[in-house]
């Protein structure tokens, strides 16, 4: 099933913030581990689910990923046509030649579109600042991209204000894809979005994963969106990994407790599914994580190791891998 | 729809409208419907389309430029003549009567209804002793059975908490306790688990479900969630620029809806599709309110428009199509199957 080669491979990323007490002579009283020891693969051309809810380290994990943030520890192999290169070790100068490859779409298309720049100068963008086209070759590539993601050609004179949320949606899709690369890091790119128009912008990305043989990495708090677009799904809990599996196996049959209770708590559009959520209490404190288990004090599986031995995130015999005690001897 | 002993609360033909330099914006143009005791009724719509503004009508909360411009609202309290909340005046005594005593209401972000510089324990006292005719001492002592009974850890400890204190979903929570402290009639909930993680919406979900269905209270649920409504209400309102397009019992419009717009809504939901089937969406976007299309406001968009009767005159009249169920769409009878 899985190619011998993935495009991305992450090993035992963690990105930790200092936490400074305040006043002049400021020192370092705490960490808060935003992402923690996470590792997996994404191959070419899949659509690989982040969820989890919000502070779970999601979106740091991808922005770290990118190299928006500078990792504190890990690996993140990522390959190009003859070779692989580690992202995370990368000086910057020769980050800058890789950026083109991956790109990212962001949540909020009101604040992610600059209100003084045209469409087209927004869209054209990145290829100017990557030297790669300028005069009639660049004026091309924006109408043709603008095309693509369902726009007009001539939309590229007028402003952002005069487009709807879903447009200016599809404007950010425009800008990310000008550059063709092979990675997309798409952070709740519909979660802002109405139910009809969030549609037209699923079957959007899907299209153009098919087209132009994209990667997506789904970063979304909304399971009903992951399950539709993403085949494998990988849930965050308080910095870490704590399931990793195909998505349909997660909804039918969840091995980790939380991830069980995450599934639980959709609301389905249907009275006959009842929603029966049990779990008492509230997500971790980043800063302040329990021994053991991150979850232990919530689970209603706790067992003797849990309070004290943090599991890792390892495979089964089915390859479906999860961090949890009930499944692997400590 | 049903018997007027069974209506706590009545809204025919609402129309609330902006006054800007543009013109004017017609938010809500001739909503319909009710709400029965101890029931829940939730109004689902998208942005825009006016369902917000139904309820701050409701309440008279609209400011200028805003005005209520046409319709009635009528409150039918138990044992007691009906109130017209329309034709109440900005200072009467029976409006603050309605607003926070009959009538509460709580919205998608908790600090919008606390203030950050009082204990949650003055703030829910100050709205009892407001409302009702007891004592500090009572007041604090209900102020601490609500808190118990919202789900929150230590009440009496809470009283004297502020609210940055709190987690997200505590004081959702307490702004719940807050609006069910005086015993109110009707609770209108405008987008109450938006603004909260799945989990924490799920516990809110329960609590409201929980409280309404032991309390008795009526609750107007406002969301643009189908899920949320499936999960909580018992009437569903759809509402599509300003009107309400279909009025039924949830299970009835959620399996077999009746009015296009409702239709598309639920197809296009991902969830209920499983894998990388396409979605079926809604062609085009929801028009501005100032270019309302004439004719039925969803033609443009409705796969079965008929041109001359669908896209002509004004907007279709809410009817009953079937027993108990209402839409608003001319062909509703042709196109069901």
């Amino acid at each position: 099933m899985k190619p011998a080669q993935p495009l991305l491979r992450v090993t035992a990323l963690s990105k930790h913030f200092p936490i400074h007490s305040r006043g002049f002579f400021s020192r370092q009283v705490g960490t808060v581990r935003a992402v923690d020891d996470v590792s997996f693969d994404v191959a070419p051309g899949e659509t690989l689910g982040l969820v989890g809810e919000s502070g779970c380290g999601k979106t740091t994990a991808a922005r770290t990923i990118l190299r928006a943030l500078r990792p504190t520890s890990g690996r993140v192999e990522f390959a190009l046509a003859d070779r692989c290169v580690d992202l995370a070790a990368l000086p910057e100068r020769a980050l800058k030649a890789l950026r083109p490859r991956m790109q990212m779409i962001f949540q909020d298309p009101f604040s992610s579109l600059n209100p003084r720049m045209t469409v087209g100068a927004i869209v054209g963008e990145p290829l100017v600042i990557h030297r790669m086209a300028r005069g009639r070759e660049l004026e091309d590539r924006v109408v043709d991209v603008l095309r693509r993601v369902g726009l007009k050609g001539e939309h590229r004179s007028r402003y952002p204000h005069a487009f709807s949320g879903g447009q200016r949606q599809r404007i950010g899709i425009a800008r990310a894809l000008i550059m063709n690369p092979a990675l997309v890091v798409c952070d709740e790119a519909v979660s802002a979005l109405d139910v009809s128009v969030q549609a037209q912008v699923i079957n959007l990305l899907e299209d153009l994963q098919d087209e132009l043989k994209l990667t997506y990495i789904f970063v979304a708090h909304d399971l009903g969106v992951v399950r539709h677009i993403s085949r494998r799904v990988a849930v965050m809990y308080a910095g870490r990994i704590v399931e990793l599996a195909p998505t349909e196996a997660v909804f039918k049959g969840a091995l980790h407790p939380y991830t069980r209770a995450l599934v639980s708590a959709v609301p389905y559009p249907d009275p006959d599914v009842r929603m029966n959520f049990r779990l008492a209490g509230e997500v971790a404190d980043p800063a302040h994580l329990p021994q053991g288990c991150a979850f232990h004090p919530r689970c209603p599986d706790r067992h003797a190791p849990c309070d004290k031995v943090r599991p890792d995130l390892r495979p089964l015999a089915d390859g479906r891998r999860v961090a949890c005690h009930l499944h692997h001897k400590p | 729809m049903a018997d007027n002993g069974d209506i706590l609360l009545e809204v025919r033909g609402l129309r609330t409208s902006f006054f800007l330099d543009e013109g004017e914006v017609r938010a809500v143009d001739g909503a319909t419907f009710s709400i029965r005791r101890g029931r829940i009724l939730a109004i689902v719509g998208e942005s825009g389309c006016g369902k917000s503004v139904t309820a701050y009508s409701v309440l008279r909360l609209i400011q200028p430029p805003g005005r209520i411009v046409g319709g009635r609202i009528v409150l039918y309290p138990r044992g007691r003549p009906p109130i017209d909340i329309t034709a109440l005046g900005e200072k009467s005594e029976t409006l603050y009567d309605v607003r926070g005593g009959r009538i509460s209401m709580i919205f998608q972000e908790p600090m919008t209804s606390l203030s950050p510089v009082h204990s949650v324990g003055n703030q829910i006292c100050e709205a009892v002793l407001l409302h009702q005719p007891v004592a500090r001492r009572e007041a604090e002592a209900r102020a601490v059975a609500m808190l118990g009974r919202v789900g929150i850890p230590g009440p009496e400890e809470r009283l004297r908490q502020y609210p940055h204190e709190l987690s997200g979903g505590m004081r959702q929570r307490v702004v719940i306790a807050m609006a069910l402290a005086c015993n109110p009639e009707l609770l209108i909930a405008d987008e109450p688990t938006t603004a909260l993680d799945m989990t924490i919406q799920a516990q809110v979900l329960a609590l409201i479900r929980t409280l309404q269905s032991d309390l008795g209270t009526s609750v107007l649920l406002i969301t643009h969630d189908l899920g949320v409504v499936a999960q909580t209400a018992a009437d569903v309102a759809v509402m599509y620029l300003g009107r309400i397009v279909e009025e039924a019992p949830v299970r009835a419009l959620l399996k077999d809806p009746r009015h296009p717009y409702a239709m598309g809504l639920l197809q296009s939901l991902p969830s209920l599709s499983q894998g990388r089937a396409r979605l079926p969406s809604i062609p085009g976007s929801v028009p501005a309110l100032t270019e309302i299309p004439p004719g039925c406001p969803f033609h443009p968009r409705c796969p079965y428009m008929q041109a001359g009767r669908c896209d002509t005159g004004g907007p279709p009249d809410l009817r009953e199509v079937a027993p108990d169920r209402l839409a608003a769409c001319l062909r509703a009878e042709e196109i069901h199957t």
